[in-house]
């Protein structure tokens, strides 16, 4: 049974890395807009002038 | 489907304005205006209609362009920038403007106009942009004329809004609650094997999770509580108990009684500790909610640009205002605004004084004449001399008061209960104590000593005041009454007095009534319609907007003169449309303001704009009157005074012809009587009255237009709703005395085994989160019923 003191010092360990994760994001400022990131993903990659323009014109 | 899309048609390609009478077109499409009509080049010269894609009339319909020219000032443009190096300049923007995603993509797209923008980063909800240039290829100016050309301008004042708020985000709180929730899930998964009772295996592990627990409340206790503690020596330094201190001593006797219970090997209370300091974080996080898109503290700072027109030796030169000293000569263009208290040295001045008297005709001052400060000029540009520097005028005064409020601030529910609390939990403690000491059972003595304390946690107090202010303060946000922050919910409960403004607060700014004082033929209307349709200005667009004419006839000689109105020769007749001063000659019209009409030199009458009262006033007022001693201060003249009588009570006290430190001195007046003041103003003239009564609420129409520093922001059309907003405040308190109560309950219970010396640890483990999800389940649901009953869900 003294695995147990191995599997409990993982789970500290464990734990502990995912609190400095989380510590990171934070000082990363990847919590301080959470708002517009999700707009921004839906936008479509620039398509070419022409067309873009007659697919607008023909709603 | 038709429907729609004949509808899309008669709207503007870009702004989603009617189109009126306008024939302005480019690319199939059709624009309400020349300036919409740019704008939609501009872009599709730069390959950026996707704009339109992804919204229906995405654009802003563009007012006159501002002048940039100080912003080639380095020792403006320092105060701007975020960071410089050689090579690259960051500088954030607060841009009202922000409204949709289209926004963001184009905001985020700058570089496809300039390449040496090269990163653009839009905060959708603080409506601000994070712009990266080179600023060897592109200056500042230059930025912020691309951003102005597009429709964006950023907002520029003295009062720096972005870097303000940015300050205001509280990191060190969060990362409280991340250790705290972190070591609180570690403790309880030691804790949850001595739950359902040690097997002969597991008390091999007892000892290690015995000091495993006491590591994890190492920090909590002595990092995230770190506050309660703070708090609570510097109130028991002034000889106070405040909520914070029963709460530190209970955080201190749980750390205590887990740190013996290592020693010893016995259950331990770290369970308890470090869920208490979570809860109690949590609830400090839901307390500090803010409202990111406002803000509550502007002063005329805010109000006034950054820099002014300086002339020195002849030449202009832009300045920041906090340089500007006494003698030196300003230019003030159209539009613009006067910083400083001066002497009128040349041109012809007329001032819009709307902002600091209230009263919306411009005035005409004459050459020696002391102009003062918050005036904006209307008309030819003017030559003036400073004989006061901006922060010592008379509109800014206002603000230098030191005598404000004479912290007529309430100690709070929570404040005051605590003090009752933490006394009678000490004598029930001793009491308990000495009775077991007396019975010569020291250990005893101890174990109900610390067990009382730990008992009667006043946690759920701490709790219950957060989560039913803020729960009232979304409710409140749903219909656009924007409280401060939590404390300023709970002093809505208490006012006695409400003190209205008019202009602008019981009448709308927005919407107003435009009819003709006499009478025109249609041959005669089609003329007017003809004149106005060549000017951009506001009040022409909206009197055309009432004529509903279909043709225009052809225009020569057209003239406008900015501020004052316009003149051109339409079918061979001369057609004057302006103010009084634009009329060739000198006309007799008891209408002041509005735009008068001249026709083959016949005066014909004014196009007078009729403030319109706010919608259910009466029923508002009716309401009110019950419950509240009610007064009007309004900087206006006395003109409507008759109609107010019939909505007001006879008694009501109605001042008129206020200037803003009158108004002042007459909140102060009332506080001196020992009244409680609630003061509803709009402007810059209510600014002084709203700082100096006990809640200043600004109604404004659109919430991102300046307001006052204030305790709430109400848009103007949510203004009946002013009774129920009070009536669901005065409920919250009342939710909170129940969760009181309820809390008291929990602690009786628990008093019982913790004067006996037996709590043992798991009841208090159990007890603690039990009574606080009741609480906060139970203020939620009161607040939604509450919310329900007053009719405001």
């Amino acid at each position: 049974m003294s695995i147990l003191y191995f599997l409990i010092g993982c789970s500290i360990l464990m734990a502990l890395i995912f609190l400095l994760a989380f510590f990171w994001s934070l000082k990363n400022g990847q919590h301080d807009d959470v708002h517009t990131p999700g707009i921004r993903i839906l936008f479509d990659d620039d398509v070419t002038e022409e067309k873009s323009d007659k697919d607008h014109i023909s709603q | 489907m038709e429907a729609q899309s004949v509808l899309k048609q008669a709207l503007c390609y870009h702004c989603g304005d009617e189109l009126s009478l306008s024939k302005i077109s480019y690319d199939e499409k059709k624009f309400c205006c020349i300036g919409c009509r740019n704008v939609y080049q501009f872009l599709s010269e730069n390959n950026m209609c996707n704009y339109y894609a992804y919204n229906d009339n995405p654009g802003t319909r563009i007012a006159e362009l501002g002048h940039f020219e100080y912003l080639d000032e380095p020792a403006i443009t320092r105060q701007l920038i975020d960071y410089s190096d050689q090579e690259n300049t960051i500088v954030t923007f607060y841009i009202p403007a922000i409204h949709c995603s289209s926004c963001i993509w184009l905001l985020e797209h700058l570089y496809k106009v300039n390449q040496a923008i090269f990163n653009s980063r839009i905060d959708f909800l603080k409506k601000q942009v994070t712009i990266s240039f080179k600023h060897q290829q592109i200056s500042l100016r230059r930025v912020v004329e691309i951003l102005a050309g597009i429709g964006y301008e950023p907002l520029i004042s003295l009062q720096d809004v972005v870097k303000e708020k940015s300050n205001s985000v509280n990191k060190s709180l969060i990362l409280k609650i991340a250790v705290a929730g972190f070591c609180m899930g570690n403790v309880m998964l030691f804790a949850f094997p001595e739950y359902f009772g040690l097997s002969e295996l597991e008390k091999n592990f007892q000892h290690l999770f015995g000091w495993l627990n006491l590591a994890f409340c190492i920090p909590v206790t002595f990092y995230c509580a770190r506050d309660y503690f703070k708090s609570a020596i510097t109130s028991l330094k002034h000889g106070m108990i405040n909520l914070d201190t029963p709460l530190a001593l209970i955080i201190a006797v749980l750390f205590i009684r887990t740190t013996i219970a290592a020693i010893f090997n016995t259950p331990s209370f770290a369970d308890t500790l470090t869920g208490l300091v979570f809860l109690l974080l949590m609830g400090k996080w839901v307390k500090q909610r803010t409202y990111h898109h406002i803000s509550f503290d502007r002063d005329y700072r805010s109000y006034f640009p950054i820099a002014i027109n300086v002339l020195k030796e002849g030449k202009e030169k832009p300045t920041p205002i906090h340089e500007i000293v006494m003698g030196d000569r300003l230019l003030i263009r159209n539009g613009e605004l006067i910083p400083a208290d001066s002497i009128l040295l040349k041109g012809e001045a007329w001032l819009d004084m709307g902002f600091v008297t209230g009263e919306s005709d411009p005035q005409q001052k004459v050459l020696g004449e002391i102009v003062y400060a918050g005036g904006r000029q209307i008309g030819e540009a003017i030559e003036l001399e400073v004989v006061k520097p901006a922060s010592q005028s008379y509109l800014t005064g206002l603000w230098n008061k030191e005598n404000y409020k004479v912290s007529t601030k309430t100690t709070n529910f929570n404040d005051s209960v605590a003090k009752v609390f933490t006394i009678a939990v000490f004598v029930i403690a001793f009491s308990a104590a000495s009775y077991w000491y007396y019975l010569n059972d020291s250990i005893k003595a101890w174990s109900a000593f610390t067990s009382v304390i730990i008992v009667a946690c006043p946690c759920v107090i701490a709790l219950s005041t957060p989560f039913t202010l803020s729960a009232i303060l979304s409710v409140f946000d749903k219909k656009d009454f924007y409280v401060k922050n939590t404390d300023a919910v709970e002093q809505l409960a208490t006012f006695d007095t409400i003190v209205f403004d008019k202009t602008g607060t019981l009448t709308s700014t927005e919407q107003a009534n435009i009819h003709f004082t006499a009478k025109l033929t249609a041959y005669e209307e089609t003329l007017v319609a003809s004149l106005l349709y060549q000017s951009s200005h506001p009040l022409s667009r909206q009197v055309l907007k009432t004529l509903k004419i279909k043709t225009i006839l052809e225009t020569e000689h057209f003239e406008e003169v900015p501020g004052k109105g316009l003149k051109a020769m339409i079918d061979g007749i001369e057609v004057y449309a302006g103010s009084k001063r634009m009329m060739p000659f000198n006309i007799d019209s008891a209408e002041n303001g509005g735009v008068h009409i001249v026709i083959n030199n016949e005066y014909k009458g004014c196009y007078a704009v009729e403030q319109q009262w706010r919608k259910n006033l009466n029923q508002l007022i009716h309401k009110l009157q019950h419950e509240f001693k009610l007064a009007l201060l309004s900087g206006d003249t006395n003109k409507d005074e008759q109609y107010l009588k019939l909505i007001f009570d006879e008694k009501v006290q109605m001042l008129f012809n206020q200037t803003p430190h009158e108004k002042l001195n007459a909140i102060k007046q009332k506080q001196f009587q020992g009244e409680k003041v609630m003061m509803l103003g709009d402007g810059l003239n209510d600014a002084g009255a709203l700082k100096q009564s006990d809640f200043g609420i600004a109604v404004t129409d659109n919430i991102n237009n300046f307001t006052p520093g204030c305790d709430a922001i109400l848009k103007g059309d949510s203004l009946h709703y002013l009774p129920n907003f009070i009536q669901l405040s005065k409920d919250g308190l009342k939710t909170i005395k129940v969760c009181f109560a309820i809390a008291l309950i929990y602690n009786c219970v628990g008093l019982f085994f913790a004067v006996q010396g037996t709590l043992y640890p798991l009841v208090a483990a159990v007890l603690m989160p039990i009574s606080t999800i009741t609480i906060i389940s139970f203020t939620s649901v009161a607040t939604r019923y509450f919310a329900r009953k007053n009719n405001l869900i």
